[in-house]
Formats: structure tokens, C-alpha cells, sequence
């Protein structure tokens, strides 16, 4: 199937609660992984998967395709149950998520064979400098592509971040777009107290970055924020997306605990009924 | 071959023959980019900066960003070079070439340059002594560790277009003997005899191989007959020419300029010991911080000289069963 496919916000909305469920489900098969940022993410994946970038899923090498390079790799729950609903590979091999053998590694490993999946990544701070590489080669070969890479807020305490940051504005990489998912909470508590990033925005902005923000689970606030990122311009976008750890599970949502649990197969139940309202 | 054989043509940096290379191969392929770090000058890729401007990528000094533009490049069907001091592209980096490379077995090439303590005034902080040791661990990675300017601008050569996934290609800054022949071609992993002898077997690398050379001549004249090998590629290691040095010649020394642990002579007992144990002694760094000096007083204050892996011959002689 070619995307993008649809700008439509209920078939967008749709897709995400069957992103959603299909992470729960795995997770509870799995027994161990990471809940929270899979679902504070579904939103911007979708959007991104279904509505903003070119690819094709009879196609996943097509040297023009937008490239997607996961940098919290520890999300990749919901990275694979959106490659699986966009048609790269059958919804029921996410049930052989962290299990030997499977192509669905605990974090992304393209040694495993996973079609749409562009790199192995999940040390923090790695994925942007990888993505701004690509947008280098895109521009050097005048291939007309996006690399989008979504970053977790957490991962900004990484000085690597910013060391590619630098470097992707200083080669005005207006093909590079980043999104943060900003969901306020990393293993030990909220970012703020951990270790504060805010001023988040001018950080980015400083630094020479076109800055967004949007409200990450509204499609609409996504899917414009995305369109202003193609207004010709000589830099890098960032889109800074709030959203909520554990959204679209009322018992979870906003708590740290649940950044790398996992559901038992009561909660799983419980949380896909819930999904489904 | 023989020793005598070999003779110094003039001394020459690995670098130049690094820099040499980088530029023919840019040239044969225009898919070669070379990323600088800032030192590019330093490290000899200014030839290739100024051959090809487009396909030279400034990133500052901000090496871990270095190898992740690097992958990215590869990713995209380019062969990029990264190339800045060992210390930096090895040690800073490696859990950069640890993921974003070796992981996802990326065919980048990782030049680290000032090797050693030869390195000089410059002293401890920007001798690489640990990269050999380090890079060596790392999965689907190649080590290279040419012994003089000729032959590494055959290894930059051969680490672009004959290698696949990671190559890290280590190389001196102060000019050293230049004493081998282009003829000699370069495959990697195949070890280079040069010196026969059954005696003893001195294992070298690097400019630590001329040292080597030296040692055999002085002991021919003693009448011990030791073999001399060039291990230019340290991993994949030539276990068969080890393991025949082992039967052959009965006792073993390892000349590096790199610490003795994790670096050659490890990765030589690491052969020998489960396949024909017999006595090693090590040349090398004997786990202490380089520091400020001439260079070639350093390598003898350090123990770095012909005149260390003779008295180590001899060591490994009487050891002999």
C-alpha cells in the first residue's frame, strides 16, 4: 500500500485505538516493556504513518521514501504495531514481541530482518544524528524526501542531542524534521525534576531551529503542524508534541511508574475494553 | 622474504599515507565523503577536503555526532570516512560506533590517528593507547593497523572498497620509517611474513614492525633466526599464521605501541592458548598513561624499541621447552 493515506480525523483516530490495543496486547504477551511513551506517542506515529509520510509498504526500500528514524527505540511497541496496521508485516507477530527469535527486538535490531524498519537504535541520543546523516546524503543526491525522527523529552538530558542539533542547522536540513514526544515523565519522576529541560522551546530555537508546538493527540493540531514544517525554509524543524504518558488508559496516564511496565494479561483486558469506549 | 630486505626509503607519517589514500579512493568512487572533526589538516584528509569540497562534511568538534551523520550517510548508500584522533574516534565515541555502527553494521570507516605515545609533546591525553583494545570487542568491526605510510595508504584504500560493515583504521602522527613497497598489496586479514626464521616469531604492528625488522637483523647476527610477521589487521586476526608461529618457532613475542592489555598480544594469546599454547612475552604499553616528549625518547622510555623485543626474544627463548 501506498501512504500517505488519509487526512481523515476519525479513520486517523481508528487506526490509532488499534495501534493502541495491538500494544497492549503485545505487551502483555511479552510480560516486559515499556506502556507509557507507546501510548503517548500512537498519536503522532499515526499521523505520521497514515498522513504525512511517503511510503510504500509493497516497497519498503524505494530509495525516495520518507525515511522515519526511531531514536527512543525503547518505544518500539507502538513503532511495530504501527509498521504492522500500515501492512509491513501480519498484526500477529507482535504477539512475538522480546521473545528469541522474533524480528520484534525489545529495542529496534535491523540484524533481525524487520521490513520498514530503517536502523537499530536505542541507546538515547544516537537516533538525530543518524537522521540528520541521511538528510545530508538526501540533499547531497537531491533526492526529494523528509527524514523525520521523533525523540523523546528525556532523551534531551543527552549532550549528544544537541551536538546534532547544531550541526543539522548550521547544514540547513529543512528535510529533516524532529518531533519530541513531551510527555513531562522519564523513570525517575517528572523530567523537571530529574533534570529540568525547560525553556524547551527557545532551547531549540536558540540553537536554529523553525519551533513548533502542538497538542500531541489532536490530529488536526498534528497533521498542521507537520504542513507548516514543508513552508520553504533554510532550517531544520522541530515539532515539540505535549502529550500524555499513557494516554487513552484513564489509570495510567500522567504516571511515571508505568514508563517501562509492562500489562498483565487482567489489566491488558481491562485496558483494551477501555480503549475500545 | 627477508629483513635485509627491507630498507627505510625516508621517514614518512601514516597520516600522509592516510591522507594519500583517502584521496585516490575519493577519487576512483565518488560515493567516498569524508567528515571532519576540525583537525582535518592534522589527520591528512585535507586532500580530500580541498579535492572535493562537496563531499567533505564539517561537523565541529563533536565526535559522537560525527559517527551518527556517518551511519546516516551510509545508510544512504555512501562510504564515509571519519577521521580524527584516535582518543576521540575510538574511545569518545564508542557507544556511538557501538549502536549506530557496528549494530547496524555500517560500512563507515573510522580513521584514528595519533596512535601511540609517539604521538609526542602533545603527551597522555591525545595518545591513544586503548583503541585497539576497544574496537577490537565490537562486532561485525574490522581493525586495521598499517605499519608505515605505504602500507596505509593501501589499508585506507582497501578499508573503502574491499571491506564491508565498520573498519577502524589506526595510524601514528610522527614520521617513521617508510620501508614497505606498494607491490606488497594489501589484503585484509592476511598477516605478512617478513622475516623467516623458526627460532622465535615476533608478532608486530604498527610502526612497531620496523622495530621488529631491526631485532631479526641484530639477532641473525647471533645466530637466532626469528620469524618476523606484520599483523596489519588486527581483527579478523590470520589465526592459521599465528598458530603455525606457534608450531613453527615454539615461543612468541608481540611488539605494539598500544597497551599490552586487549591489544595485539591478547588478541595473539587469545589464539594461541586454545590452540598451541607455548611461551608469549609482550612488548607494549604496560598499563600506564603515555605523557610529553620527543617521540623517540618516549618509545624508549615506554620500552618500545628493537632493542625491548630483542631482550624480550631472548625472555622468550629461554622460556622455550
Amino acid at each position: 500500500m501506498v501512504f500517505p493515506l488519509t487526512n481523515g480525523v476519525s479513520a486517523l483516530s481508528e487506526l490509532a485505538k488499534a495501534i493502541r490495543q495491538s500494544v497492549v496486547r503485545s505487551l502483555a504477551r511479552a510480560g516486559s516493556g515499556h506502556l507509557g511513551g507507546s501510548m503517548s506517542s500512537a498519536d503522532i506515529l499515526t499521523t505520521l504513518y497514515f498522513s504525512v509520510m511517503r511510503h510504500d509498504t509493497g516497497n519498503p526500500s524505494w530509495p525516495g521514501r520518507d525515511r522515519f528514524i526511531l531514536s527512543i527505540g525503547h518505544i518500539a511497541p507502538v513503532f511495530y504495531a504501527t509498521l504492522a496496521e500500515a501492512g509491513y508485516f501480519p498484526k500477529e507477530e507482535l504477539l512475538s514481541l522480546r521473545k528469541l527469535g522474533s524480528r520484534l527486538q525489545g529495542h529496534p535490531g535491523r540484524d533481525h530482518g524487520l521490513p520498514g524498519l530503517e536502523l537499530s537504535a536505542g541507546s538515547l541520543g544516537q537516533g538525530l544524528s543518524v537522521a540528520a546523516g541521511i538528510a545530508i546524503a538526501a540533499k547531497m543526491d537531491r533526492i526529494d524526501n523528509r527524514t523525520y525522527c521523533l525523540c523523546g523529552d528525556g532523551e534531551m538530558q543527552e549532550g549528544s542531542v544537541w551536538e546534532a542539533a547544531m550541526a543539522a542547522a548550521h547544514h540547513k536540513l529543512n528535510n529533516l524534521v524532529v518531533v519530541i514526544d513531551r510527555n513531562g515523565v522519564q523513570i525517575d519522576g517528572s523530567t523537571e525534576t530529574v533534570m529540568g529541560l525547560e525553556p524547551l522551546k527557545k532551547k531549540w530555537e536558540a540553537f536554529g531551529w523553525d519551533t513548533l508546538e502542538c497538542d500531541g493527540h489532536d490530529f488536526r493540531a498534528l497533521m498542521s503542524a507537520f504542513q507548516k514544517t514543508r513552508i520553504e525554509r533554510d532550517r531544520p524543524s522541530v515539532i515539540i508534541a505535549k502529550t500524555i504518558m499513557g494516554k487513552g488508559i484513564a489509570s495510567i496516564e500522567g504516571d511515571y511508574r508505568w514508563h517501562g511496565k509492562a500489562p498483565s494479561k487482567e489489566q491488558a483486558e481491562e485496558f483494551i475494553r477501555e480503549l475500545d469506549i | 622474504m627477508s629483513a635485509m630486505q627491507f630498507k627505510n626509503r625516508g621517514n614518512k607519517a601514516l597520516k600522509s599515507g592516510f591522507g594519500e589514500g583517502l584521496l585516490e579512493a575519493g577519487k576512483a568512487n565518488e560515493k567516498v565523503v569524508a567528515i571532519g572533526a576540525d583537525i582535518t589538516a592534522s589527520v591528512g584528509a585535507d586532500l580530500f577536503a580541498s579535492a572535493f569540497p562537496g563531499r567533505f562534511i564539517s561537523l565541529g568538534i563533536a565526535e559522537q555526532n560525527c559517527v551518527g551523520v556517518s551511519a546516516g550517510l551510509a545508510l544512504m548508500g555512501k562510504i564515509p570516512v571519519f577521521a580524527t584522533y584516535g582518543v576521540f574516534s575510538a574511545l569518545r565515541t564508542t557507544d556511538q560506533i557501538r549502536i549506530s555502527l557496528c549494530y547496524n553494521n555500517l560500512h563507515v570507516v573510522i580513521g584514528g590517528a595519533h596512535a601511540g605515545v609517539s604521538v609526542g609533546p602533545d603527551g597522555a591525553t591525545h595518545q591513544a593507547l586503548e583503541d585497539i583494545a576497544v574496537m577490537r570487542v565490537m562486532p561485525n568491526m574490522t581493525v586495521l593497523s598499517p605499519c608505515d605510510a605505504t602500507q596505509a595508504r593501501l589499508a585506507v584504500i582497501a578499508a573503502i572498497e574491499k571491506c564491508k560493515g565498520p573498519v577502524y583504521l589506526r595510524f601514528g602522527r610522527e614520521a617513521m620509517p617508510d620501508f614497505t613497497s606498494p607491490e606488497m598489496g594489501f589484503e585484509a586479514g592476511k598477516a605478512q611474513l617478513f622475516h623467516e626464521g623458526s627460532d622465535v616469531a615476533i608478532i608486530a604492528t604498527g610502526h612497531m614492525t620496523w622495530e621488529a625488522i631491526q631485532a631479526a637483523i641484530e639477532l641473525q647476527k647471533q645466530g637466532i633466526h626469528a620469524r618476523v610477521i606484520n599483523i596489519h589487521t588486527i581483527k579478523p586476526l590470520d589465526k592459521s599464521a599465528v598458530i603455525n608461529a606457534a608450531k613453527e618457532c615454539g615461543a612468541i613475542v608481540t611488539a605494539e605501541e598500544h597497551q599490552v592489555a586487549g591489544g595485539l598480544g591478547s588478541a595473539i594469546s587469545e589464539v594461541i592458548s586454545g590452540n598451541y599454547p607455548v611461551p608469549i612475552e609482550f612488548v607494549g604499553m604496560q598499563d600506564s598513561f603515555g605523557e610529553s616528549g620527543p617521540p623517540l625518547e618516549l618509545m624508549k622510555k615506554f620500552g618500545l624499541t628493537s632493542e625491548n623485543i630483542l631482550k624480550s626474544c631472548f625472555a622468550a627463548l629461554q622460556r622455550k621447552i
